[in-house]
């Protein structure tokens, strides 16, 4: 089974402002783009990340074949217990999942 | 006046760009030269110490080019958020590197300088007065956390970088302003179309970032009635549709809209299609003034006091119990710094990361596996400098601990001696609301100098 890294062109995270993380899901044509928009559900992410359904937006955003999710960091940027500042790593959570 | 021409030398002063680019984008006449100097991007260190990121080397190195572009350009340089906070001091930090440089270069300049820093006094009184309000999420604010921050600044728009330009000055010095502002400043007063202006203003804030060779830095926009074009100065790269659409992903919560002082911007119907191979033409962003203008408010405050310490597992025993070793002596050093030093778990915070097993991305990490070895970071951070004291108690106990009680007492590998590092304070972004104003430039002063 592939996983959604090895299906999608790019993953990418990152911080939008201290208080907030958005992950950007680039899938390289509208075949693709269409299979991962139906399977990937807001609570496999939900779940994923730990965080609620209630927290998480969803974009599709056709023209570009790109998937994208944002939702208020549970850890804002730069606190004591923060591990990853600019939230780059948390794409990988979701590279290695099974598609 | 129309088309204005804006030219963006690099994303952040400090990050370096292709001089040969800005040279070329000299020659194409800008109306203005505008570049960002900072953001909340690094974490709240920078605001919370009112202290900039990149070393005052490289800034005045890089600064010294944009001054020289300037003067054969005879437009106005703007930089936006000085010294990556945008404090008072951090303004008035860059004058300094302008003045030095001026003397360098022998060039009389006249300097504009927008202070966007508030006192605390009056940001209690606003709050009191209603006029503050949180965004999503945001800490719960009050006189007592108000009175913790150690700086507290108004994020400019356009308006406020308007009024620095009207003065006629060649180099405007801007504390705190949105990435955008510097950029769309100048073609909102001309009367380019304002959801164009802060789209492009969006697309170029990082330079060279909407091309398909973001380090070479510069690029120039022209804003006209009815959009914008962005074109990349480098040789080496080429703006295309998909480039310049997807860096309104970038950083941004929401890839339609864009909330600014005064408004917001909504791309959503917006076209963008290349003109050549390297021009890219974008029209169709709406601008949707807002009835009451306000800005963002940005603010630290020290969360403390750090101290860590490295110890590096390789015995295989250790590796595999990584997790119960870490649970057995947290538990043992919470007690002997009670007893020891008379010192509460209230006071301090004492962590222990376990890098190799899930130190990035902690209970989300779903691959664990056994590594050959494990950095066990340890880290105390407490309310006064107490800290180094419980590292240096710690010390002993992260060399030698054992798992059970009936075995020679193992030893560890320490990289460093000393063992303990100090951080020194560190801060907490405390704030995230936005403060109605009946006049842009109620929390924002202006001074001008001549040099």
């Amino acid at each position: 089974m592939l996983t959604l890294g090895e299906k999608v062109r790019k993953i990418r995270s990152k911080n939008a402002g201290p208080f907030w993380i958005t992950i950007d899901i680039f899938c390289n044509n509208k075949k693709i783009y269409k299979e991962v928009c139906n399977k990937l559900t807001n609570s496999g992410i939900t779940n994923l990340l730990m965080i609620s359904e209630q927290q998480l937006k969803r974009f599709e955003i056709d023209d570009l074949n790109v998937i994208k999710f944002s939702f208020p960091r549970k850890i804002i940027q730069g606190d004591i217990f923060d591990r990853d500042m600019h939230g780059a790593q948390l794409a990988v959570l979701l590279s290695e999942m099974k598609f | 006046m129309i088309p204005i021409k804006v030219l963006v030398p690099s994303g952040v002063l400090g990050l370096g760009f292709d001089l040969e680019a800005l040279n070329n984008g000299v020659e194409n006449n800008p109306d203005i030269i505008s570049i960002d100097g900072g953001s909340t991007d690094s974490g709240p260190y920078s605001l919370g110490s009112g202290t900039s990121k990149y070393s005052r080397a490289a800034i005045k190195a890089e600064w010294k080019s944009l001054m020289i572009a300037r003067e054969k350009a005879k437009v106005p340089l703007v930089i936006g958020s000085c010294g990556t906070c945008g404090t008072n001091g951090m303004v008035d930090w860059m004058e300094n590197i302008t003045i030095e440089l001026a003397e360098e270069l022998n060039q009389n300049i006249k300097i504009a300088k927008l202070y966007c820093q508030q006192e605390k006094n009056f940001i209690k009184k606003k709050f009191q007065l209603s006029k503050i309000f949180p965004l999503n999420p945001a800490p719960i604010l009050n006189d007592h956390l108000i009175e913790e921050m150690t700086n507290i600044v108004a994020l400019a728009g356009a308006e406020q970088i308007q009024e620095c330009i009207n003065t006629g000055a060649e180099i405007i010095l801007a504390g705190r302003t949105t990435d955008t502002a510097i950029i769309s400043a100048l073609p909102l007063m001309k009367g380019a179309n304002p959801g164009s202006s802060w789209h492009g203003a969006k697309v170029a804030e990082c330079g060279a970032l909407c091309t398909t060779n973001p380090t070479s830095g510069v690029v120039m926009v022209e804003f006209d009635k009815t959009g914008f074009t962005v074109e990349p100065m480098s040789k080496n790269a080429s703006c295309t549709s998909e480039t310049v659409a997807a860096h309104m992903l970038y950083e941004n919560a929401d890839p339609y809209i864009l909330h600014e002082p005064g408004g917001y911007m909504d791309v959503t119907y917006s076209n963008y299609y290349n003109i050549n191979k390297k021009k890219v033409r974008v029209e169709g962003a709406k601008w949707h003034p807002s009835k009451q203008y306000s800005v963002k408010l940005e603010g630290a405050k020290i969360a403390g006091y750090q101290t860590s310490l490295l110890v590096l597992l390789r015995d295989k025993k250790y590796v595999e119990n990584v997790k119960k070793w870490t649970d057995k002596l947290s538990k043992f050093l919470k007690k002997e710094i009670n007893e020891r030093m008379d010192i509460d778990t209230s006071e301090y915070s004492l962590e222990f990361r376990h890098i190799g097993l899930n130190s990035t991305l902690g209970e989300l990490e779903k691959n664990i596996r056994s590594p050959v070895e494990v950095g066990v970071l340890c880290l105390i951070t407490s309310k006064n400098q107490i800290s180094t004291e419980i590292a240096k108690l710690i010390n002993p106990f992260l060399l030698h601990f054992p798992l059970s009680s009936n075995e020679e007492l193992p030893t560890f590998a320490f990289p460093f001696s000393p063992v303990h590092s100090d951080r020194g304070c560190v801060y907490e972004f405390a704030i995230n609301h936005i403060l109605e104003l009946d006049s842009p430039m109620d929390a924002f002063q202006i001074k001008i100098s001549e040099v």
